[in-house]
């Protein structure tokens, strides 16, 4: 009798609020981005490149459906870790996948693997969630946030720049984007600025460009990403400092701001250094079509941001199909993931004991292609096979 | 700390004092004259930079754009006022606060929907876009003048305005005595209205003046409406010299603060330590200011003699 | 009983039979939005205490959530990584009288400032103490600054465990029901008659030998330290605290629920906290564009619907500021 009640509410309520029961013949992927505020401009390219490979897959991994569902992490890590509360409790996904800020991450860590889920971040990289933090559900088709400045500081000592003032915001990511750089730079750091991150960002740079000039430094080193690269990059320009304190950025030239300052005839960023894991150049059979298909549906080239998302679609189609379509085998899905048996469109990689990528990472350089839009190019591999600093630090192995 | 970044940093929290004053001079007359708080001047400012940026795509030129902007913002601040502000002059603040609270998410969305979350970046002319050599050797770059000089120009054209002409006289009696000048057969409906076009404009002003630096985008008015109103209460709710001043003071007390306030920490705790701090510290210094002007004087530095 | 207080009952009943109902049928998420729902119409009727019936527009009540969010937050913090001995904890009472007294003691510090002011000046002014606290809070990196502090262990009580949901759930419900009874108490005892009398004609009052001051400040007191043990229930709820907590927009929200239910209604701000989750819930599935209706709803609410929602259904206009 009490059964009977159970079932007569819960088909009360699954059907006024419009509920289904799940298909056992469709895998869920929550995908947790940012598609309101400014910052939305980075969520979108995201979207775009999951429903890029999603229609590349014909919607299916094997004979599996794959169903995305994207949620609004408003910029902010108490929203994202509701989004993914809801993803995770009411559609039950299977998979949750996205995050492009490391705070929002970090505070949507628990809900996700508490609740049985895989966690795939496609961008954030947070110290933490590589080393003590570490869990065998969560993986990354991104890289962990210190190694991508790393490189650069790499690039710096090659090129000799003997002092660096540094700029970035102040959030979990840009203390680890500093931490990075100033793990392999050798020169002297001059000064540093982190600055109000979130919703409502500082953009205004005067007094830390004043400041940076004022430090006699050789060179600058930045992180903005979104938005605020396209506003840093102008007032770099707009104090004509090109000349004086050469830029060397990570993550805040891309093609999300190129096209901007394309716009805003911003010729000062032409042959701007920055360091990445991938890039539209990069020449393999995935990224080719991964590239020229997200131009032709698009119209613009994909960031990195977007790369990374497809990558991520990608390695869950490719565990899913390795699991025979069972979601209920959860070691055989953490195997196919941990394989990264698929082609990756930057090309080979492999997961060390913490799921982070072992990967290349190659110095890229502004340039305009042939039909002048402003893009990057391949200019040299800094780093081979390159693990994350933090990987001893998890007791996985 | 040498003296030429001194006078850097302090022409830069000019520059921002006066930007503060464009905003707030508008909410100020707003708020003075009309009774009105007007948390919606933020969507102004916002709306502002975003038709001031598509004008200057559209005909090429960042100052004709300007031009044309400042009666289009204008526009928008009649509609606003016709359609939300003024069923709401005889409420109490609270229901001014929420209702144009509601309004800035939907002059927000509506602007994620007609321009995109990207924002806008606007191309300056090439002879507003370089650096400008002072006397002294000292750089700066050239639209940080072009602000400061625009902010000075309007806040003269205010002063002007609100003492010397018909308008003005009018703006003042009005907000001493409204039953008075529509006694006296003034349309005093009218006369709101203008008034709250006026500080839609100053506040598209703003907008349009910041737009170049940063850029045109959807959060831009959430920060600087919260400054803008501590500017305003410390300076004396509609007393148009009361907002100069505080502005000045908070876009100087900012800047420095971004400036020197982490060297300063570091003579007492670690460097590290101080870096994080210090970004949040000085943030937290106009609110500081804020609280203790008010402790002492409940009415602001300038309250205006007649309320 | 009047027929405000008669919704306030039938709305404190529905909340005590829906959850349980979504925990027996695997709702796990509308159990999540009925905690948090409770969690804010206690901080809402904390507001309403001074906004309703004391007349004192704060703009700074989520200043109280997020201290009292972190007074559980950082024991908690110091409990499992070390450091402060003196509070490192994970005992209920204490973290809860923790909340407690610091909400109280900050509410009587700036109390003692902003009630100096009236009108404009008063909401702005505590609007700027939570300013304050939010980038005191945001510049100390050892609770992790704007990125919040993730607890991974919630208040220890004697009987119940807050780690299962429904005995969470219902240390909420309860707690609910005594604010809402206390707050009956005091607006209907000689104290809360000098409180609204106060906000009707302050002059008045004071002439009949009321120091309103006095009165204004205890009872800005009171609601602080309430809604701060709203902020120790959200942070066990959460487990995730952030400086976000306390933006200005988070006590702009406040004020919305307590103005859509009904201010100075004891169902006011439980009805005004479910039309806010639900509207919020509802519109953000539809669109990512839904600012646009939540902001005209706020818009027309204020325009057109005086005295709130409760004020609707009783069929008796309320005092609409």
């Amino acid at each position: 009798m009490k059964y009977l009640a159970q079932a007569a509410v819960a088909a009360t309520l699954a059907g006024s609020m419009g509920l289904q029961p799940a298909l056992a013949d469709t895998a869920k992927i929550g995908f947790v981005t940012t598609l309101t505020t400014p910052a939305a401009v980075i969520g979108n390219d995201m979207k775009n490149a999951a429903e890029l490979a999603r229609e590349h897959l014909g919607g299916k991994a094997g004979d599996t459906d794959l169903e995305i569902i994207f949620a609004d992490d408003g910029f902010a890590p108490e929203t994202g870790k509701q989004a993914t509360d809801k993803l995770v409790k009411q559609d039950d996904v299977d998979f949750v996948t996205g995050f492009i800020w490391s705070h929002v991450l970090l505070a949507s860590r628990k809900s996700a693997l508490d609740g049985g889920k895989f966690l795939i971040s496609a961008n954030a990289g947070p110290s933490q969630m590589a080393g003590k933090l570490c869990d065998e559900n969560y993986f990354s088709t991104s890289w962990q946030n210190d190694q991508t400045p790393m490189a650069m500081g790499e690039v710096l000592n090659q090129q000799g720049v003997k002092s660096l003032y540094i700029m970035a915001p102040n959030y979990a990511a840009g203390k680890d984007m500093v931490e990075g750089v100033e793990r392999t730079y050798k020169g002297e750091i001059k000064g540093k600025d982190l600055t109000k991150w979130g919703a409502d960002a500082q953009l205004d740079f005067s007094a830390e460009l004043a400041k940076a000039e004022a430090s006699g430094a050789e060179g600058i080193f930045v992180f903005y990403p979104g938005g605020a690269g396209a506003a840093f990059a102008k007032q770099y320009d707009q104090a004509g400092l090109a000349d004086k304190l050469p830029l060397y950025s990570v993550f805040t030239v891309d093609a999300l701001s190129l096209p901007k300052l394309q716009d805003a005839g911003l010729g000062a960023i032409m042959g701007s250094r920055t360091t990445q894991q991938w890039d539209p150049t990069l020449d393999n059979a995935a990224n080719k079509k991964f590239v020229d298909d997200f131009k032709a549906k698009y119209g613009t080239y994909p960031s990195f941001y977007a790369a990374q998302s497809y990558d991520a679609i990608m390695l869950i189609a490719s565990a899913i199909e390795a699991a025979g379509g069972n979601m209920d085998d959860t070691d055989a899905l953490r195997a196919g993931l941990k394989a990264a048996d698929f082609d990756s469109v930057r090309g080979d990689f492999k997961f060390g004991n913490n799921n982070m990528p072992i990967q290349d990472f190659y110095l890229r350089e502004v340039v305009a292609d042939d039909d002048g839009k402003w893009t990057t190019k391949v200019v040299s591999t800094v780093f081979e096979d390159h693990q994350d600093s933090y990987a001893a630090e998890c007791k996985l192995n | 700390m040498d003296a030429s970044l001194l006078i850097i940093q302090t022409l830069n929290g000019v520059q921002l004092g006066l930007l503060l004053f464009l905003v707030a001079s508008g909410l100020t007359l707003v708020f003075g004259i009309l009774d009105f708080v007007n948390l919606a001047h933020a969507a102004l400012y916002m709306v502002g930079a975003f038709i001031c940026a598509s004008l200057t795509y559209a005909l090429g030129n960042f100052v004709l754009a300007v031009l044309l902007a400042l009666p289009l913002t204008a526009v928008v601040g009649l509609v606003v006022e016709r359609t939300v502000a003024r069923p709401l002059y005889s409420r109490g603040h609270l229901d001014q606060v929420l209702a144009t609270f509601g309004l800035i998410l939907v002059f927000e969305t509506l602007a994620h929907m007609i321009w995109g979350p990207a924002g806008m970046s606007v191309p300056l002319p090439d002879s507003l876009n370089g650096q400008t050599t002072l006397p002294g050797g000292i750089q700066i770059p050239t639209f940080r003048l072009v602000i400061i000089g625009a902010g000075l120009a309007a806040a003269g054209g205010l002063f002007w305005l609100v003492n010397y002409t018909r308008l003005g006289m009018l703006i003042r009696a009005g907000a001493s005595n409204r039953t008075m000048v529509s006694a006296l057969g003034i349309n005093i409906q009218l006369l709101f209205s203008l008034v709250f076009a006026l500080g839609a404009a100053l506040a598209g002003l703003a907008g349009m003046l910041i737009a170049p630096i940063t850029e045109a985008s959807i959060g831009m008015g959430h920060s600087i409406i919260i400054t803008a109103f501590v500017v305003i209460i410390v300076g004396g709710i509609g007393s148009m010299k009361g907002a100069f001043v505080a502005a000045i003071l908070i876009g100087l007390i900012d800047t420095l603060g971004r400036s020197f306030i982490d060297d300063l920490f570091k003579l007492v705790m670690s460097s590290e330590a101080a870096e994080n701090a210090a970004p949040a510290i000085s943030a937290m210094l106009i609110y500081i200011i804020m609280a203790a002007v008010l402790a002492f004087r409940p009415q602001g530095l300038f309250p205006p003699k007649v309320r | 009983m009047t027929r405000q207080d008669w919704i306030a009952v039938i709305m404190l009943a529905l909340l005590a039979v829906l959850p349980p109902l979504f925990i027996w049928t695997g709702q796990y998420f509308w159990m999540d939005l009925a905690t948090r729902l409770v969690i804010l119409a206690i901080a809402a009727s904390s507001l309403n205490l001074v906004l309703g019936f004391g007349g004192l527009v704060s703009f700074g009540h989520a200043a109280f959530v997020g201290l009292g969010a972190y007074a559980v937050g950082i024991p908690a913090y110091h409990w499992l990584y070390g450091g402060m001995d003196a509070i490192a904890v994970t005992n209920g009472f204490t973290q809860f009288g923790l909340a407690i007294g610091v909400t109280a003691f900050f509410a009587l510090i700036t109390g003692m400032i902003c009630l100096r002011t009236r009108g404009v000046y008063f909401i702005m002014i505590t609007m700027a103490f939570a300013q304050m606290i939010y980038y005191g809070i945001v510049s100390i990196e050892e609770y992790g600054g704007d990125d919040g502090l993730v607890i991974d262990t919630r208040s220890e009580f004697p009987l119940i465990d807050l780690d299962d949901p429904l005995q969470l759930y219902g240390l909420c419900w309860v707690s609910l029901l005594v604010v809402v009874l206390f707050v009956r108490m005091i607006v209907r005892s000689r104290f809360g008659m000098v409180l609204q009398g106060g906000k009707g004609n302050e002059e008045r009052m004071a002439t009949l030998g009321y120091n309103v001051y006095a009165y204004q400040l205890v009872a800005y007191v009171i609601s602080g330290a309430i809604c701060g043990y709203a902020g120790a229930l959200l942070g066990n709820f959460t487990t995730f605290i952030s400086p976000e907590m306390m933006d200005w927009t988070r006590s702009g929200e406040l004020m919305f629920m307590v103005i859509l239910g009904g201010a100075s209604t004891l169902a006011g701000p439980i009805i005004g906290a479910t039309m806010f989750i639900v509207l919020e819930e509802v519109l953000s599935s539809w669109t990512v564009y839904w600012h646009l209706p939540f902001g005209l709803f706020l818009i027309l609410v204020v325009l057109y619907i005086r005295g709130g929602l409760t004020g609707l259904l009783s069929g008796k206009k309320g005092e609409g500021e």
